[in-house]
């Protein structure tokens, strides 16, 4: 999500905090993320939703139109549409026009298997469809170890077509994994030589991202690199605000530097339940369903839980440290899926406590609910990784080693706070 | 671009859309597809009478806005102009 930056904000006095505003709640997500289906035709190990196999109880076309109808009472005036590969739906591109001719924009992502020429002339023509196309490394190599065989060559065809039917700033998104955020520069030139604009998220470890963790998160190190790009040449790139949390190095990043799960974003999956950030597909996120009396607006203005996410947040045993205000804590579903508490460090804190917490967390951490993936394996790209950062720190070693089950015991040994090792109920 | 002149006629750009908040207003502009976040519900006041106004000078006395905050309200108007938030009011 990118708020358009807060550079957007516009005011006579500037004084009062967007932030501060944000936090309370907004009358209308701000950006909401919408799961078409979780049908994919790709397999990518890393995938939040754990998608692969359509949910029979998918939405159909009239409720995913009387969602629409609601989200444009709302004014929710962009949906950012994903999967799963949302064009598989077969109407899909019928939804697209719908939410359109009702003044909702859409932002749709892709694998790129279904933009042709024809789509890519057909998407150029229209105002208010803008897409991202999803690529893992800027070369076959790393991405297709992690997007699947023939994936990389799938993406660069359909960005080809996108630059040659003219699509101006269309988006190729990367989630930064420990093996392309050396290749940054790369994606840079890519984008650059398309004429689209590069986007870089946070790998989280949610869906089947939670398998794959603890192997593909950057070190220490990568993230500091990581700043330092994001401080160097951030002005056209990309985040989806999502690496707030390295904030806590000095420098803010541009965009919206805090959590915006329940306040100023949501997910609606595939099935019509509606979680408080795309990242956090789990019961102890599920706000409620766009199905039930009320549907949509009902949910994002009267759930329990989101009521709870916009009211005063603990900090914790964050809240004594002097990088709170910059980084808030982090990322709560990047704690929720490594067993971290969610008014501690997020794992990937700048400071190293998170490693630290870690190191006391039992191993079984919440699973990630609904596991779509195809039943049959998926051609994955063999062979080596060129990795091009060195080996990783000792201190990353030590907290993947087996450690005793301390569930449930303050995240730090002198953690006297009634709240440390909270961990949001289940609704 | 044209520099914003407090003593022209504004109006909302055609492809603006306006979200009451309890803060002030959203605003989204979906050829740029960017936003913009009023931060006063004074300032909403003010650019919703522009379309009314026969300069942005009145639609700011119609709002309320005294000659001291006057200034103020110019260089946020002047913003939302630069963002094509806000555009010239020409012959209709």
């Amino acid at each position: 999500m990118t708020i358009g930056g807060l550079p957007g904000a516009v005011s006579p006095a500037g004084t009062a905090t967007l932030v501060e505003e944000f936090r309370s709640g907004l009358a209308a997500p701000i950006c909401l993320t919408w799961e078409l289906t979780y049908a994919c035709n790709l397999s990518c190990v890393h995938c939040l939703s754990s998608s692969g196999r359509r949910d029979p109880r998918e939405l159909s076309t009239a409720e995913c139109r009387r969602v629409i109808d609601e989200l444009e009472r709302m004014q929710v005036f962009y949906v950012n549409i994903g999967g799963g590969e949302p064009t598989v739906r077969p109407d899909f591109w019928d939804l697209v026009g719908y939410a359109n001719a009702h003044h909702v924009g859409v932002k749709f992502s892709t694998n790129g298997a279904r933009i042709t020429p024809e789509v890519a002339a057909r998407l150029t023509a229209s105002d208010y469809v803008d897409v991202q196309v999803s690529l893992d490394g800027a070369t076959a190599e790393v991405n297709d170890a992690i997007r699947g065989a023939g994936s990389f060559e799938l993406a660069l065809r359909a960005m080809r077509h996108l630059a040659r039917a003219g699509f101006a700033g269309f988006k190729i998104s990367v989630v930064m994994t420990r093996q392309n955020v050396g290749q940054l520069d790369k994606f840079k030139a890519l984008a650059d030589s398309l004429g689209a604009q590069l986007r870089i998220t946070r790998l989280r470890p949610s869906g089947r991202g939670a398998d794959v963790w603890d192997e593909l998160h950057l070190t220490a190190g990568q993230q500091r690199q990581l700043y330092d790009w994001l401080v160097a040449h951030g002005e056209n790139v990309l985040t989806g605000d999502s690496f707030f949390h390295l904030a806590g190095y000095g420098q803010p990043l541009p965009g919206l530097n805090m959590c915006g799960a329940g306040r100023v974003v949501c997910l609606i999956d595939p099935v019509g339940d509606v979680y408080a950030c795309p990242f956090a597909i789990h019961d102890a996120f599920l706000a409620g369903n766009v199905r039930s009396p009320g549907g949509f607006a009902a949910v994002w203005r009267d759930s329990e839980l989101f009521a709870r996410l916009r009211g005063p947040q603990s900090g914790g045993v964050c809240a004594s440290c002097s990088a709170y205000d910059a980084c808030q804590g982090g990322c709560m579903a990047a704690k929720f899926f490594t067993g971290l508490p969610l008014d501690g460090p997020d794992p990937e804190c700048v400071r190293g406590l998170g490693q630290r917490a870690l190191a006391l967390v039992d191993a079984a951490a919440p699973r990630p609910a609904g596991d779509h993936s195809h039943r049959t394996s998926v051609t994955r790209a063999t062979g080596p990784v060129p990795v091009s950062i060195g080996p990783r720190p000792a201190d990353v070693v030590a907290t993947t080693a087996s450690s005793p089950a301390r569930r449930g015991v303050p995240a730090r040994a002198c953690g006297q706070d009634p709240l440390a090792g909270f961990a949001l109920p289940a609704r | 671009m044209d520099a914003f002149d407090l003593d022209s006629a504004y109006r909302l750009h055609p492809q603006v859309s306006v979200r009451p908040e309890r803060f002030g207003a959203l605003l989204y502009h979906f050829g740029t597809r960017r936003l913009s976040f009023l931060k006063s519900p004074a300032l909403l006041s003010v650019v919703t009478a522009l379309d009314g106004a026969p300069t942005a000078r009145a639609a700011c006395a119609q709002a309320g806005v005294g000659a001291a905050e006057l200034p103020a309200y110019a260089r946020a108007l002047a913003t939302l102009a630069a963002s094509q938030m806000i555009c010239a009011r020409t012959a209709a």
